[in-house]
This record gives structure tokens, C-alpha cells and sequence, in this order.
């Protein structure tokens, strides 16, 4: 039984199919037949205030879900507005789809108002991108770009749709999943890993005297949260999580080292340095992580686990590669090394390893200097406070910068999905929108976003939408009146050459500006007033709130792998110093 | 390993067999991601397969310029594409069509045409002070022919980039050879 409808129609209907609920957009000319069926749609849709922000919504809400968050926007200048929240999504590996309006097909090439090549721009920053040609293809595209964008390694689909396709008329049919494979004979995806590489995974671990887990993002992508812990316990060995795994394996549990890399700290750090296996379970040795790539963990072996084969090899090359889905493989290397428990073999002694690693976790806390009465208030202290305050299960949601840095380090993640950053591209301003698409996945949740004024600047309109959409998140700014980490940097390697990092201490009035999108704005600029201002943020469930800290300049980010430098030669706070020799 | 071993022991490029689905956009796709990672592309052909699904793209890609590794897997990811073969230059036929422009007075026309038939080219056009020849075969032949035609003054050249096919190991050369379908 077939039925006529618009492209259009069918285009709604598709998304409904696909169990959307949310989509994140802003109309305009190109795509305004498909807003039409969407008013008698269960479909909720939040009218952002600027493309970019629908974006990174879309993002916030599928970092927290895991299903894909579904942007909606019209042709040419908003489709170009789009390109970071893709491009952003594609270095994190964030299932995300964008639908974006086109010019009719007939005037495509023609240099027509609001025309841009949209599918030319954003190739590289998406999984993959289709220009819809004919309304009779729109739910087997829709079909395909769900499918793309959820399975294998995780990423952005956008489909550019003209606007005469969406007003043709069509024949409706739903494709089968069977019809969506035979329609992608050049995808793929391995799922299962080898089971002689699996084998040789687990004889590798069982010898390792001086093994690490070194957890990626991959690890939540997977739902493999709870297969790591298995894994980690089985074989006592201390696991560490980068910037984008943050989450994915209790801060509070004994075998947590914390985040490694650049500002990781010098426990994480020096382990993944000094091991003599690293097990890579979702993780893609970027270059935060490594440092010079030369000196990175120079007797380890590495296994390492990815679902995209091109991972491997790229950095390090693996002594055991596998391709699969981390959930899957690990699973599969813990029934492997059963097996070879029970029949006898044994596990190395790692004690020796696990104290020198315990030694590390002594020397090396996380440290800031205390707030003295009188000066002015360390970041630090702020996010500890936020942290401590928090209540349980609260998503942390944060900018690009120094607080992003601080937010990873001395907050505690110890569930999976409350951790959403931009690690990858490094998006200043991701932190408001995403924390608006984080509370609308999870409406049960608190969220904050923690931001710097520089960041803040960038996308605070979205606080217009969450009120008008009613949904209520709490921003801290981390107020330095710089751009602090490029502050940090100068002061560093640029011989304290201050070059256009200074924003203004007064300029704008972040509590008027708050007020103003119809949130409470707090000003706070003691260490006294820390305290009562979150707890005031905390009873608010009504409405956005936004918290100002006046925080002090100067403080830096510590530990720091400046870009270029081996790991062995980490910076600790200048405090630390003296603990040196105990690196080794 | 020296730079002389490496020449000797390694072939000095690689070919790329690439089957994609034959869409718009495929080429863009391809010749996109071989700019945005940095990789070089020597020469490209692409044309339909016997399969009017599918296309073949044939990428000689410079050995220098990344792993091949790499740019394989990197290539495997793109939705459209369905299979890639690496052609060993010692285990593949290749073949390159060459078309030359050659400014060429009536008194030396000769000179060029016995060239020309001495390597088993084609006259395509004869004008007063120029003649337009063609040449397939091996790319290393038509180096040699390019670079003779060169003292007579090329005046327009164009190569297609190669082809590229895998040799038939012995056996299946002598089944085609019996089955008549060797030429």
C-alpha cells in the first residue's frame, strides 16, 4: 500500500521512525516545507538562536544518550554556521545528524540566494554527506544516515535536502534493513574481534609486568563502561582515562590513575611512560596524549583495540592489533584469559609495579596553592566546591580551555555520560549550547556547564533558548578576564609577552547579561561567597542560573607536557619540584 | 635502510585499484581526502567497470609522501568506497595512452613518423608545420617516447594517467590462453 505524500512529510516521518524526539534547528528559506509537517509532529523542536548552537546541542544530547542528536537548519550561511559543530562531533566520534536545507534543484550551481556547496564543505568534517536529488530517496537516505552515523566508529551525517525535493510529491516506503545494507555495499564495519588476536592479547597480559589500561573514548561509545571494570579487576591493573574517557571508569575506585597527557596528571602520566604493556581499548594516541611521539612509553607493548582500522598504525604501531567494538573485544580477551587461568597459567607478579605506581599517587596529589584571606579566588578551589556541592549524578559540561583542564582534573567522575567536552577540535563557546542539549537528554540530571569568560562570549545567546524552552541548566564562568590557557602559554614560552589575551574585568556585566536572557545571575569574588552561591545555583530548578567567579589571573594549569616535549619531562607545579627524583 | 637499497628493493610507486560505487561525488570524495591528510596523488584514472554499479579508480600515489598503509585504510572508510587492491608493479600490467602535439617542419616530418613507427604509435593528424601522434603501452615506453619526441618541440602533450590490471599468475594465462582469449 503506497501512499503520495511530500518529501517533506516523508522527511518527518522518517526522523519519527528513527525514534527521534529532539530536534535541535533554526528555519529559513530553503528548508521551510519540512517545518510544516513538523508542527503536527510529536517531534519536540528548540528554535536555537544561532546555528552553531543547534550544533553542539545535538552533540551534548548524544554524548549523553548515546543515540544520535538530529540538527535541523536551512541552506547556505546556516549551513556554513554548522561546519564546527561537524567537524566537532567528527574528531569526538559524536553520532549527530544534520539536515540542512538546499536550493531547489533546479537552480543548484547557479549561484542562487543563499546557495552554498554545502556537501563540498563539510566532506571532510562529516562520517559521510548525501545531496538528496529526488523525494522519492529521502527515507532510504534517512535510513543510511542513521545507520552510518550510530554503527562502526560513531560520527556526523548530514543530508542536504532542496527545496523542491522537499515539495515533490512521493511514493512512501519504508526500507527494510535489508535494503539499507545491499544499498551500502562499501560499509562495513567489523564489530567482532580476531579471536588469534584476542588469544595473543590475553597471553601478552597475563606476562606484562608492568601493564596500564589506557581507556579512550571509545570505551563509552561502546557501552563498554562496565566490561573495562571486569577487565581492570580480573587483572588488578590500574587503568587510566583520557579527556574523552573521563567517566568511563570510577574516579573513586582503587585502580583509577586519572587523566594522562598534557595536563593529565603525573601519576597517569609517568605509568603509561614507564609500562611495559599498554592495553589501547578505544583510544587513538593523540598527540595531547603523547607527547613526543618518539620518547612516548618507549618499552611498552601495545595492544590496541579500535572499531576504525585506520587507527592503527597511525601513531604507534601495535604489537597486537585488534578491530572491533570495545565492549565485544574486551569481553572476548576476559573469557580469554580465563580460559588460560584455568588451565593453569599464571598471572606475572605485579605488586612491585602497583607500589611504585601507589609511590607516584603519594608524591604527586593534584595541587594548587590554598586560597590565602584576602587574595583573590584560584579556579581550583571554585570547581572543588562545584563538585563537592554537586548533586548525585550531575553532568559536567565544560568550554575549551584552562577550566576545561581544572574540570577534568579535580572534579570526580564516577559514572559513564556525565562528562561533555569538545577534546578534539577544541571548540571555544561548546560548553552552553551542549549543556542545554545534555539537560533535554537527560531532564532528570543537573547539569552545569563550566566556562570561561572567553568561552562564555562565544555562544551565551543559547541561554535565550533554554529559558524560552524552559530547560534549566547552571553555567560557572571561571572568570579570569583572559584567554587564560593562551595567557598560560605566552607567560611560558613567550617570555610573559602578553599579546591579545586581555578580554576586560568589567566588559560585559556577565550577571546583567544573564539577567537579561532571563536567568539568575551571581556575582562572586570571595572565597567566602563560593560556598552559598553554588548552594543557591543548586535549589534553583526553575530556571537557568549563571555564576560569575572572579577568579585570579595568574593561576596556571599544572601538571603540563608543553607541546613538542617528551613526557618524562612533565612539568609539576613549581611547588612540586623538589619531588622530582621520585618520578622514577 | 639507504636510499639505494630502497630504490632497488622497493617499487618507486604504488597503485591503487579502487572500486567505488559509480554516484556523484565519488571522485570529489576520493581526490578530497587526498588532500585534507596530506597525501599525494601522481596519476588518476577512473572510468565504469563491466558492473554499470561500479567504477574503478586507478591512483598511482607517490611512496614518499605517507605509509600506504595508511592511505588505504583511510581510503577503506569512505561510504562509497567498496574494495581496494594494491597492484604490485612487478605482478600488474600497466598501460598509459600518450596524445603529442609535435612542431614539426615538412622536411623533418619523416624523422618523427619513423620514430613513431618504431614504437608502434599512431600518426593521428598530419598539418603543415605539426603532427599529432599517439602512443599506448608501458609507462616507462612512453617516458622514452616523450623524451625523444622533446628535441623536435612538443607543443602539447597529454598523458591519461595509467591503467592498471593484475598479471595472470601461469596457470590462469595458460586456461585463457587455451580457452583463446590470450592476445
Amino acid at each position: 500500500m503506497t501512499q503520495k505524500i511530500t518529501g517533506a512529510q516523508a522527511l518527518i516521518r522518517a526522523l519519527e521512525l528513527e525514534n527521534v524526539d529532539t530536534i535541535f534547528g533554526l528555519p529559513g528559506g530553503c528548508i521551510l516545507p519540512a517545518y510544516d509537517p513538523l508542527l503536527d509532529s510529536p517531534i519536540r523542536h528548540i528554535l536555537v538562536r544561532h546555528e552553531q548552537g543547534a550544533g553542539h546541542m545535538a552533540e551534548g544530547y548524544a554524548h549523553v544518550t548515546g543515540r544520535p542528536g538530529v540538527a535541523m537548519v536551512t541552506s547556505g550561511p546556516a549551513a556554513t554556521n554548522m561546519v564546527t559543530p561537524l567537524c566537532d562531533a567528527y574528531m569526538d566520534s559524536i553520532p549527530m545528524i544534520c539536515i540542512t536545507g538546499q536550493v531547489p534543484t533546479s537552480a543548484i550551481g547557479t549561484d542562487a540566494f543563499q546557495e552554498c556547496d554545502t556537501v563540498g564543505i563539510t566532506r571532510s568534517v562529516t562520517k559521510h554527506n548525501e545531496l538528496i536529488m529526488s523525494a522519492d530517496d529521502v527515507p532510504l537516505m534517512v535510513r543510511q544516515a542513521f545507520h552510518i552515523a550510530t554503527t562502526g566508529r560513531p560520527g556526523p551525517v548530514l543530508l542536504d535536502v532542496p527545496k523542491d525535493v522537499l515539495q515533490n510529491s512521493m511514493n512512501w516506503h519504508w526500507p527494510s534493513d535489508e535494503e539499507v545494507l545491499d544499498s551500502l555495499p562499501g560499509y562495513k564495519p567489523v564489530t567482532k574481534g580476531h579471536p588469534r588476536m584476542i588469544k595473543e592479547a590475553a597471553r601478552m597480559i597475563l606476562d606484562a609486568k608492568q601493564p596500564v589500561l589506557y581507556a579512550g573514548g571509545g570505551i563509552l561509545k561502546a557501552r563498554a563502561a562496565d566490561a573495562l571494570r571486569e577487565l581492570a579487576e580480573l587483572i588488578d591493573t590500574p587503568v587510566v582515562t583520557t579527556l574523552m574517557a573521563r567517566g568511563a571508569f570510577p574516579d573513586d575506585h582503587p585502580l583509577c590513575l586519572g587523566m594522562p597527557g598534557m595536563h593529565g596528571n603525573a601519576t597517569a602520566i609517568t605509568a603509561m611512560q614507564k609500562s611495559d604493556l599498554l592495553i589501547t581499548l578505544g583510544a587513538r594516541f593523540d598527540d595531547r596524549i603523547t607527547g613526543k611521539v618518539a620518547t612516548f612509553a618507549p618499552d611498552a607493548k601495545i595492544i590496541h583495540v579500535d572499531i576504525d582500522p585506520a587507527e592503527q598504525g597511525k601513531v604507534r604501531r601495535p604489537d597486537v592489533p585488534i578491530v572491533g567494538d570495545c565492549r565485544l573485544v574486551i569481553e572476548e580477551i576476559i573469557k580469554a584469559i580465563k580460559d588460560l587461568l584455568n588451565g593453569g597459567e599464571k598471572q606475572q607478579d605485579i605488586s612491585q609495579w602497583k607500589s611504585r605506581v601507589s609511590g607516584w599517587r603519594e608524591q604527586f596529589p593534584l595541587y594548587y596553592p590554598a586560597n590565602e584571606p584576602g587574595e583573590a579566588l584560584k579556579p581550583q578551589y571554585c570547581l572543588e566546591q562545584l563538585r563537592d556541592g554537586a548533586p548525585e549524578g550531575t553532568i559536567l559540561c565544560s568550554g575549551v580551555g584552562q577550566h576545561q583542564m581544572w574540570s577534568s582534573q579535580y572534579w570526580k567522575f564516577n559514572e559513564p555520560y556525565t562528562w561533555v567536552n569538545s577534546g578534539g577540535l577544541g571548540t571555544m563557546g561548546f560548553s552552553v549550547p551542549a549543556a542545554i542539549g545534555a539537560k533535554v537528554g537527560r531532564p532528570d540530571r543537573t547539569v552545569w556547564a563550566v566556562d570561561g569568560d572567553g568561552c562564555f562570549q562565544m555562544t551565551a545567546q543559547e541561554l535565550v533558548t533554554a529559558s524560552v524552552e524552559r530547560i534549566p541548566i547552571k553555567v560557572a564562568i571561571l572568570n579570569n578576564s583572559y584567554l587564560g590557557m593562551v595567557r598560560q602559554w605566552q607567560e611560558m614560552f613567550y617570555e610573559e609577552r602578553y599579546s591579545e589575551v586581555y578580554l576586560s574585568p568589567e566588559l560585559p556585566d556577565f550577571v546583567k547579561w544573564a539577567e537579561s536572557m532571563g536567568c539568575i545571575g551571581i556575582r562572586v569574588e570571595s572565597p567566602e561567597e563560593v560556598q552559598p552561591a553554588i548552594e543557591k545555583a543548586n535549589s534553583i530548578d526553575d530556571r537557568s542560573v549563571v555564576v560569575e567567579f572572579r577568579v585570579d589571573a595568574g593561576e596556571k594549569v599544572f601538571p603540563m607536557v608543553p607541546a613538542g616535549f617528551s613526557n618524562d619531562d612533565v612539568l609539576l607545579h613549581p611547588d612540586q619540584n623538589g619531588r622530582r627524583e621520585f618520578l622514577r | 635502510m639507504s636510499t639505494n637499497a630502497h630504490a632497488l628493493n622497493q617499487p618507486a610507486h604504488h597503485i591503487l585499484s579502487v572500486l567505488v560505487q559509480n554516484r556523484p561525488g565519488v571522485l570529489a570524495r576520493v581526490s578530497s581526502l587526498f588532500a585534507r591528510r596530506g597525501y599525494n596523488i601522481f596519476s588518476l584514472a577512473v572510468a565504469p567497470t563491466e558492473d554499470p554499479m561500479l567504477s574503478r579508480i586507478t591512483i598511482v600515489v607517490d611512496v614518499e609522501s605517507s605509509p600506504l598503509e595508511q592511505i588505504v585504510k583511510q581510503l577503506f572508510k569512505l561510504v562509497d568506497v567498496v574494495k581496494i587492491s594494491e597492484l604490485d608493479p612487478r605482478r600488474s600490467v600497466e598501460r598509459e595512452l600518450l596524445m603529442a602535439t609535435v612542431r614539426v617542419a615538412a622536411e623533418d616530418r619523416g624523422q618523427v613518423v619513423e620514430l613513431t613507427n618504431i614504437f608502434e604509435g599512431k600518426i593521428l593528424a598530419v598539418g603543415v608545420e605539426a603532427v599529432t601522434v599517439s602512443l599506448d603501452g608501458s609507462p616507462d615506453k612512453l617516458d622514452d617516447f616523450e623524451e625523444l619526441l622533446r628535441g623536435y618541440g612538443i607543443v602539447e602533450l597529454q598523458r591519461t594517467g595509467r591503467v592498471a590490471l593484475p598479471k595472470l599468475d601461469k596457470e590462469a594465462r595458460l586456461k585463457a590462453v587455451k580457452h583463446g582469449k590470450a592476445s
